[in-house]
C-alpha cells in the first residue's frame, strides 16, 4: 500500500549514503524511524535486523510471512523476530511491495544462477561477511546471516507456484520507512549484482535517514 | 543396488529425530494416514555452518513450491538432495515452524507430564532439541521444509493453507547428493487450522539410490541444477571413490 511519510528529510538526525557494494551497520533505537531511499531506482537493499540487546534474536522472514499471511512487505507489515516479537513496523512506503522470499545474492548462488565462472563477482553475502568481520563489537558471525528482506525488489508468486523476478516497481526517490519497536542493529547490503536485469545491470546508491 | 539392507522405520506423530545420510542414499518418506507434516532441515556434517537455504533453493529454480525435479540447495551453492519422486506436486518451505504458543492457542497445551507421547509437541522446540545435539542453537535454525503441506499464494501475496492436501500413501523420495545431517520432526504445519491436534506419523525407508544418469530429472530440470551438480562435483573432487566405476554415485556430470 502506497503511503507517504510526513517526516522531513531536513529533520533527520542521521543521513548516510550507501554506495552499491557497501554495507551499512548501525543501531536504530526503539521509537526511532529509519527511511531507506532508492535514489536512482530499481536498486535492491538487502536488509537484516537484529535485536541490539541480543543479536540471536533477529528478523525472521518465515515468521513475518506466516504471521501476516502474506509474502509481500508494505505499509502496515510488522517485521517479526525468530522469537515472534515485533521488531519494526513499515509506516510509510512509496514503492508498494518489497520481497522477502528471494534472499540475497552470494558468490556461491551466483555460480548456480548465472555461471560457474562468476564465483569471484562481488555479492551481498560478501558485504555481510565483511560487516560481521569489521564490527566485532556486535559479536556476530556467519551463523547470524539469514533469510533477508530485499527492499525495492518485486518477486511475485504465480498461481501454480512459480516464482518470478518481475520488472521493478521502484523508481528514483521511492522509499520505505520503518519505526523500530525495539533497539535494532540494521545491516544493509546495497546490492552489487551485475548479472540481474532487475537493476538494468547498474547498481546505484541508496540513502538511509534516521529520525528521533 | 542392494548391497546394503534397506532400513525402514516409523516416525511417530509429534516426534523428532536426526540422522546422517551418506551421499548416494535415498530417503523414501510416506504419509501413512494422510494429513502428515514433516519438518526438515539439512546441514553439512563436516561444516555445520553450511545449511539448507530456502531462498537460494527457490530462486535458483524459479519456484515457490518444492516437487519432483527440484534440488534442495545449501547456502554454498551445493545440492544436499534431489526430489526424485513425488506423488503430491507441492511442498512448502517458507512457513517455518509451529511454536509452543501457537500450538497451545490452536489445539490446547498438552505437556508430557499430562499426556506422555500424546503431548502437543511443537516444531520449533523439536528442532531446538535436535540442533543442540550437534552444538547448534536457535541461531542455526533456517527456514525449513514442510513436506506434505501446501500453502498457495494469490496475486496480492496472500497465503492460503490447502487442507486435505496429502492423502494416505502419498510419498516423496529424497536422493542425497552429498553427506548430509538431516533433522526432522512430525509436528503440525504452523498454519494447520484449529481443531484437534493432527497427530500424524510418517514412514521412512533409507536405501541406496540408483546412480544419477545423464538424463536425470533433477539434473536436467533447469540449467541451474546442472551447475549445482557441478558444484557438488568440485566439492567431492578429492573424495576417493567419487570417480571410480563402483562409486555408484559418480554421477556428477562434467558435460
Ligand atoms: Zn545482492
Amino acid at each position: 500500500m502506497i503511503t507517504e511519510s510526513k517526516l522531513n528529510a531536513t529533520d533527520a538526525v542521521i543521513a548516510d549514503t550507501v554506495l552499491a557494494g557497501d554495507y551499512y551497520m548501525k543501531v536504530v533505537k526503539a521509537g526511532q524511524t529509519m527511511r531507506i531511499v532508492d535514489l536512482e531506482g530499481n536498486q535492491a537493499a538487502d536488509t537484516l535486523f537484529y535485536s541490539a540487546a541480543d543479536p540471536s534474536e533477529r528478523y525472521s522472514a518465515m515468521d513475518t510471512i506466516r504471521e501476516q499471511g502474506n509474502v509481500f512487505l508494505t505499509t502496515g507489515t510488522v517485521l517479526m523476530s525468530n522469537e515472534c516479537n515485533p521488531m519494526l513496523e513499515i509506516v510509510a512506503d512509496t514503492c508498494g511491495r518489497h520481497d522477502t522470499l528471494g534472499g540475497a545474492c552470494a558468490t556461491e548462488s551466483n555460480t548456480v544462477r548465472y555461471d560457474l565462472e562468476k564465483r569471484c563477482m562481488h555479492a551481498c553475502r560478501d558485504s555481510w561477511m565483511l560487516a560481521v568481520a569489521e564490527n566485532e563489537n556486535f559479536g556476530m558471525t556467519k551463523r547470524d546471516i539469514t533469510h533477508n528482506i530485499n527492499f525495492f525488489m518485486n518477486v511475485p508468486v504465480t498461481a501454480d507456484g512459480g516464482l518470478t523476478f518481475a520488472d521493478g516497481i521502484s523508481a528514483p526517490g521511492k522509499y520505505v520507512e520503518l519505526k523500530a519497536a525495539m533497539d535494532v542493529i540494521v545491516l544493509v547490503s546495497n546490492c552489487p549484482q551485475l548479472n540481474n536485469p532487475c537493476n538494468a545491470y547498474n547498481p546505484t546508491p541508496v540513502e538511509v535517514l534516521i529520525w528521533d | 543396488m542392494s548391497e546394503q539392507a534397506n532400513y525402514t522405520t516409523t516416525i511417530p506423530a509429534a516426534s523428532h529425530w536426526s540422522l546422517r545420510v551418506r551421499r548416494g542414499m535415498e530417503l523414501r518418506i510416506k504419509d501413512i494416514e494422510g494429513g502428515a507434516n514433516l519438518g526438515m532441515l539439512f546441514y553439512n556434517p563436516e561444516d555445520l555452518l553450511e545449511r539448507y537455504n530456502a531462498p537460494d533453493t527457490l530462486k535458483c529454480q524459479h519456484t515457490f513450491k518444492l516437487t519432483k525435479g527440484n534440488c534442495l540447495y545449501s547456502d554454498m551453492g551445493r545440492i544436499f538432495c534431489s526430489i526424485t519422486e513425488d506423488s503430491l506436486g507441492w511442498h512448502d518451505t517458507v512457513c517455518g515452524n509451529s511454536t509452543k504458543s501457537s500450538i497451545a492457542k490452536r489445539f490446547g497445551d498438552k505437556n508430557y507430564q499430562q499426556a506422555g507421547n500424546q503431548w502437543h509437541q511443537n516444531g520449533y522446540t523439536a528442532f531446538l532439541v535436535e540442533l543442540a545435539k550437534y552444538g547448534l542453537g536457535k541461531k542455526d535454525m533456517a527456514a525449513n521444509l514442510n513436506l506434505f503441506s501446501k500453502v498457495s499464494v494469490d496475486d496480492l501475496g496472500n497465503l492460503s493453507y490447502v487442507a486435505d492436501h496429502s492423502q494416505a500413501g502419498d510419498e516423496i523420495v529424497l536422493r542425497f547428493e552429498m553427506d548430509t545431517l538431516v533433522l526432522l520432526h512430525t509436528c503440525p504445519h504452523p498454519l494447520h487450522p484449529a481443531g484437534k491436534y493432527p497427530a500424524k506419523p510418517v514412514a521412512i525407508t533409507l536405501q541406496q539410490a540408483e546412480a544419477v544418469a545423464d538424463d536425470d530429472i533433477c539434473l536436467t530440470h533447469c540449467a541451474e541444477n546442472g551447475r549445482g551438480f557441478k558444484n557438488n562435483a568440485l566439492y567431492l573432487a578429492g573424495d576417493a571413490g567419487f570417480t571410480s566405476a563402483t562409486g555408484h554415485h559418480g554421477g556428477c556430470h562434467d558435460h
